[in-house]
């Protein structure tokens, strides 16, 4: 599905990445933990293609194709989602129109016809349901006055609308309640198949109760320095990240 | 003063063809337009109020007038489909500056007692309509276009309402300009609703070929007390197109005004609004929109005069200015003595998408009474990064992305018109604009 190979990476002239590592397979989920600092936004928004940042090494390909030379867009078209830590707000951009010009540009790129509108409205119910989120929110602007909660399971509810292959949570977790957290999880938990694959960021063990990781890395100074089960998860919770840069200092020496 | 007295010298050359052409009210006030024009001359930039539009260079070429009203035809078949679907409007003509009817104007019968049609008619078979009225509004004192344009217009529009009648059905008045030679344009227009009375008055402005109009245009509104009144004046040219109007506003108490000034479309545009609350629990609501690339130019000033109390004025204006288009806003409120319990708020918002692209921005509030609630607000910058960039990982591509997020800022605007089909066309013909797709104005055939 993803492959990332020695993938380096800078913002106006500060390298942040320096060196990424990663495979993901279809039907995986794979955790990427870290300290604050250490590249995991970086690291999402160079896969989805954000202009601010500079690929300076490496290469990276999904499902085969190389994914750094497409665009934002196109990359979405492949099937590559990101769920923002901080949603955008779109002052007189429906959340209907907003949803509809979306799909309807993926489908133009894989040679499908616009979505019918009555089939769209029932698309759109389907997943709405799916996410628990308000019929009410569909008229309004893109997440324009809606709560924290309420922005991320827009996102989910936008992620099961769009059906990628590989979707990348950037700290969905934060800023959510027990209950929101739960709706969220549960939501990318039942658009999860063994064809669909996803990349969890978070700081907290607490979001990887809920989604279950197959495969947890540790990110530290924009290098991956330990790859491990979902054990480790837990571990870091216990004992922190300190042990872990430790472990990868000593092996440098 | 020299390009004032060529102006001069066409007036007194021809004064007997322009009266001939014209009736009434119309002539009275030629002396006097003519004191004036000579006293302050026509507007430059060296004044404050046209800081960004230098308006008399625009008289400096040698246009063509048509003072002997000769017959200018128009294709009104084409301008017919400028008709706003599912809207139906009393139609009305202006064949540039001479009222025309037409065939295709539709015939309803309005309620008795309405006046709508030529000005011209109006002043000579009806002066208990026009003499009270006409004049009284335009301040010709000062330098402006009043006086020239009271000079030489001969003809126009008048729509009078009496007390208590409500004309349901918006009205439209196309100008249509059509002519073989470069030309300058002076119309007027005067609009009187009585006691109670509500219209609707949809202006288009449209150039049906590729030569340059100068057009001069002097709106006069009389709002009587708890009238309602919506005026949209849009207008849709080309770039060879100069045009520089003038409307004032006087608010009877209770009356209810909503104005929007639509630029989507021009070459060089000033557009003056001067709105005075003559009683007390008026309401305005003045909003505009303005798009423009190329060199294209569009200035917005207006001028609310709270003179009495518990009146309220709120002001939306919005540009988005690409290339090396410019643009100029100048708001000024002015809260008078004793104009106790006044609701003000303004806003100019403006983005521009070029390095190139110019906006000026001057908001003025003076207030001399201590029981109000007034605010102003201005903004120039570009599109939300933030915002391309999510609608981009979402599969919008920029450039889609781009056109929704401009639609969504003047989409504020257009959703303060109450006319619904107005406001979906409005949506439309916007999205065209930015599209590119109404690269130049193809009369009204691109309202479609």
């Amino acid at each position: 599905m993803l492959k990332i190979e020695n993938l380096e990476a800078e913002i106006n002239g500060k390298q942040i990445l320096k060196g990424i590592n990663l495979e993901v397979n279809a039907g995986e989920v794979h955790a990427i933990m870290g300290p604050n600092g250490s590249g995991k936004s970086t690291m999402s928004n160079v896969l989805v293609g954000h202009p601010a940042y500079q690929v300076t090494g490496g290469k990276a390909t999904f499902k085969g194709k190389d994914l750094l030379s497409m665009s934002a867009e196109e990359r979405s078209h492949e099937g590559l989602f990101m769920s923002f830590q901080y949603p955008v707000e779109i002052p007189g951009v429906s959340m209907t129109n907003f949803m509809r010009t979306a799909i309807n540009e993926k489908r133009k790129y894989l040679g499908l016809p616009p979505m019918a509108p009555t089939e769209f409205l029932k698309f759109i119910k389907e997943k709405r349901d799916m996410v628990k989120l308000d019929a009410k929110f569909m008229n309004r602007s893109v997440n324009e006055g809606f709560s924290g909660g309420e922005k991320k399971r827009n996102e989910i509810f936008q992620m099961a609308m769009l059906e990628p292959s590989l979707s990348i949570l950037d700290e969905t977790d934060s800023g959510l309640d027990i209950d929101a957290l739960r709706i969220v999880a549960d939501g990318v938990n039942r658009l999860k198949t063994p064809e669909t694959s996803v990349i969890v960021i978070t700081h907290y063990q607490r979001l990887l109760d809920y989604i279950k990781p197959d495969i947890v890395h540790v990110l530290y100074q924009g290098r991956i320095i330990k790859t491990a089960g979902p054990e480790l998860a837990l571990e870091l919770e216990e004992r922190g990240y300190d042990w872990v840069i430790k472990e990868f200092e000593e092996s440098r020496n | 003063m020299s390009v004032e007295k060529g102006y001069i010298d066409i007036f007194l050359q021809n004064r007997a063809l322009v009266e001939k052409g014209s009736a009434g009210i119309m002539n009275s006030l030629r002396d006097k337009a003519f004191d004036c024009l000579a006293q302050y001359g026509l507007p430059h930039n060296r004044l404050e109020e046209y800081l960004h539009t230098d308006v008399s260079k625009w008289f400096e070429p040698d246009w063509g007038m048509n003072l002997a009203r000769l017959d200018m035809p128009v294709d009104f078949a084409q301008a017919f489909k400028c008709s706003v679907p599912n809207l139906s409007t009393q139609l009305y003509f202006l064949a540039n500056d001479a009222f025309a009817s037409s065939d295709t104007a539709s015939r309803s019968i309005l309620p008795d007692g309405v006046f709508a049609g030529s000005l011209k008619q109006a002043a000579l078979e009806r002066p208990d309509l026009t003499d009270g009225f006409y004049g009284r509004l335009a301040d010709m004192d000062k330098p402006g276009i009043a006086a020239v344009n009271t000079l030489f217009a001969q003809d126009g529009f008048m729509l009078y309402v009496p007390d208590g009648v409500v004309l349901d059905k918006p009205l439209q008045l196309i100008t249509l300009l059509s002519s073989k030679v470069d030309l300058m344009v002076n119309r007027r227009i005067l609009v009187v609703l009585g006691r109670g009375a509500q219209a609707k008055l949809l202006l288009c402005d449209h150039a049906l070929d590729a030569n340059s109009y100068l057009t001069t245009q002097v709106i006069e509104v009389f709002a009587g007390q708890d009238s309602a009144l919506e005026l949209y004046d849009l207008e849709e040219t080309h770039t060879a197109n100069l045009r520089v109007s003038e409307l004032y506003v006087s608010q009877g108490a209770g009356s209810r005004v909503a104005v929007d000034n639509l630029t989507l479309h021009n070459g060089r545009t000033r557009n003056t609004v001067f709105v005075t609350f003559d009683g007390r629990g008026a309401e305005l609501s003045l909003n505009g929109i303005a798009v423009a690339d190329k060199s294209q130019h569009v200035d917005n000033m207006t001028f609310v005069d709270h003179r009495v109390a518990d009146c309220t004025s709120n002001e939306l204006f919005k540009y988005v200015l690409d290339d090396s288009s410019t643009g100029a806003f100048a708001g000024k409120v002015l809260v008078r003595e004793g104009a106790q319990n006044t609701s003000s708020q303004q806003t100019n918002r403006n983005i521009c998408l070029t390095r190139e692209a110019r906006m000026f921005t001057q908001p003025q509030l003076e207030i001399y009474a201590d029981d109000v609630k007034c605010s102003h607000g201005a903004t120039v910058g570009q599109l939300d990064d933030k915002a391309l960039f999510y609608m981009r990982q979402r599969g919008i591509p920029e450039q889609e992305a781009r056109m929704m997020l401009m639609l969504a800022f003047v989409g504020e605007v257009i959703g303060k018109v109450e006319l619904e089909p107005l406001r979906d066309r409005l949506y439309r013909l916007v999205e065209k604009r930015f599209r590119g797709e109404l690269t130049q104005c193809e009369g009204c055939r691109a309202c479609r």
